[in-house]
């Protein structure tokens, strides 16, 4: 068996950074980035890119020495893609914060309101209501994180926690601060409003959790493989047929739901700026699902049915 | 911030003739050409104002009156741009550009305008002038790159005045600003009190102290990026002709 030597150059200045002779030919890229890693300890293989041209794509851990449009003596471009945090750690952090936060304004903390309203409650019971949804939605999205999803990428970069926490965290601050107001004003329409709020809220919940299952279901333990999905025994995945993410598109319902529950215009605010980032990774999604299926289907829009 | 888009719209007009690039059609380029003439002129007859209300009062004080309609109105048709970067004709980000179009337009409607005792102030000739100075360059300096006849006095004066006239319009902005604040809080402009139906709040004075405060971190990085981009377009000049 012919071994192949690999070496690896830095994509900017083309320094070489390091030399692996011996190289098996059916070694992955994940295998080389451990060998690099060896050498050099602080480029731990998550923050590795290695590519074959300096300016080119990333290749892929999965990807085989072999298979790659390379020599006996391979070159690769490396570049640091800097500190890098895993998802779960990120998505655990950019949760519990709303939770907690919410819950502070809830109760009333000291510092938040005027003093006299220390630790007192909410005469309406539409907030007691809208706590426990929000709630709810928040434990939800971290018991998902640590038992249903399936990350494809284990990591992201470090700033993206200090971004993304800020974003939910912010929020969560501006929405709780108003709903649980001494002087907040309930729904115009009353118990009629809070109600359809309520069914439409948890219609939503129970309809984005199916699709993670169904998700998750799509891909077996450990792997990163990509399928279609479909529709299952569950009603609430048959929006499959219209729609390619609608995971995105049952929480903008909860959020619709829960902005007319509290009719509150900070939540309408965060209903929508959540709408426009979805929306984006939706269409990116799409986009993807069809360059990489030629058979997907073709009833289906990236996340509203007809519309977007 | 007063000192605009310098550095993002420099690929398509200092680099024109040296990059190959797609760049706005014949059409778009024609549209181009007319938009900065007009703003270029918009923009003197400001500068000649000041200087003829000035000659003739003999003072500085309460030039603001003299050139409030012509100020007004070319500073908000600088909109057009956010909308020339989202069309493509012009390529810079649309969020940089809209960022700073925005804040000299906030500036004009909702601070200078909105806070009449304001008007009077000293502040306001400070800013006014430094964005006088710096739009008349630089619109005359895409005007040109457009045409491709770029004089070097210009790309000099575009990639240099800055460097004075940036602090002169930021002081001058914060200075109004500040002055707006006791009026702000004593008439509650602009201000959303609790309870409404909408259970929403918004305190324009607490805001305008926030918006103070952000000029901290943004002013030093928009004025280092700017004198990078100085030692990058000016920097080569031993090497290439005096007139592109």
């Amino acid at each position: 068996m012919k071994h192949y030597e690999v070496e690896i150059l830095d994509a900017k200045t083309k320094d070489k950074l390091c030399f692996l002779d011996k190289v098996e030919p059916n070694a992955t890229i994940g295998e080389i980035k451990s060998m690099f890693h060896r050498s050099h300890p602080q480029f731990y293989p998550a923050r590795q890119s290695i590519r074959l041209d300096p300016k080119g794509k990333s290749l892929k851990d999965e990807d085989v020495l072999q298979h790659l449009p390379v020599g006996t003596t391979a070159t690769f471009y490396f570049r640091d893609l800097g500190a890098q945090i895993s998802w779960v750690t990120v998505f655990l952090t950019e949760y519990a914060g709303p939770l907690v936060i919410y819950l502070m304004f809830y109760f009333r903390v000291p510092f938040i309101y005027a003093p006299k309203y220390d630790f007192t409650t909410s005469k309406h019971w539409v907030v007691h209501l809208a706590c426990m949804c929000h709630s709810f939605h928040y434990v939800k999205r971290l018991l998902e994180t640590l038992f249903v999803h399936r990350f494809s990428h284990g990591t992201m970069p470090l700033r993206n926690i200090f971004k993304n926490c800020t974003y939910y965290w912010g929020f969560a601050a501006w929405m709780a601060y108003y709903i649980n107001h001494p002087l907040y004003t309930p729904p115009i329409y009353g118990e009629q409003q809070v109600k359809l709020a309520l069914i439409i809220f948890l219609f939503c919940q129970i309809g984005n959790f199916s699709i993670h299952i169904a998700l998750r279901n799509l891909r077996p333990p450990g792997s990163k493989t990509r399928k279609i999905p479909y529709p299952t025994k569950n009603p609430f995945t048959w929006i499959f047929l219209l729609v390619s993410c609608p995971n995105y598109t049952y929480e903008l319902g909860s959020w619709l739901g829960f902005t007319l529950m509290t009719q509150c215009l900070p939540v309408a605010f965060f209903t929508m700026v959540g709408f426009i980032q979805m929306t984006v990774w939706a269409k990116g999604k799409h986009r993807s699902y069809l360059k990489e299926f030629r058979d997907y289907p073709t009833l289906r829009s990236p996340i509203l049915p007809f519309v977007l | 911030m007063s000192a605009p888009a310098m550095g993002t719209a420099k690929a398509a007009h200092s680099e024109a003739s040296h990059k190959k690039k797609k760049g706005p059609g014949a059409l778009a380029t024609a549209y181009l050409v007319i938009y900065n003439v007009i703003m270029t002129a918009g923009w003197l007859v400001i500068a000649v104002g000041l200087v003829r209300a000035y000659l003739a009062r003999g003072s500085y004080h309460g030039l603001y009156y003299s050139i409030e309609k012509p100020l007004k109105f070319f500073q908000t048709g600088a909109l057009l741009e956010i909308l020339h970067c989202a069309v493509g004709i012009v390529p810079s980000s649309v969020v940089l550009t809209g960022f700073q179009v925005m804040s000299r337009v906030f500036l004009t409607w909702a601070v200078t305008h909105s806070v009449i005792e304001v008007q009077s102030e000293d502040s306001v000739l400070l800013f006014v002038m430094a964005w006088t100075v710096t739009e008349i360059i630089r619109y005359s300096f895409y005007t040109f790159s457009l045409l491709n006849h770029l004089p070097y006095v210009i790309k000099w004066a575009r990639y240099t005045f800055f460097i004075v006239l940036y602090p002169m319009g930021v002081t001058g902005e914060l200075l109004t600003i500040y002055a707006a604040l006791p009026y702000v809080q004593k008439t509650g402009l602009f201000s959303v009190t609790l309870p409404n139906k909408y259970n929403f709040s918004f305190d324009y004075y607490t805001f305008l102290i926030l918006t103070m405060l952000s000029y901290i971190p943004l002013f030093p990085q928009l004025y280092f990026h700017m004198l990078r981009q100085r030692k990058k377009v000016l920097g080569h000049t031993q090497d290439y002709s005096k007139v592109e």
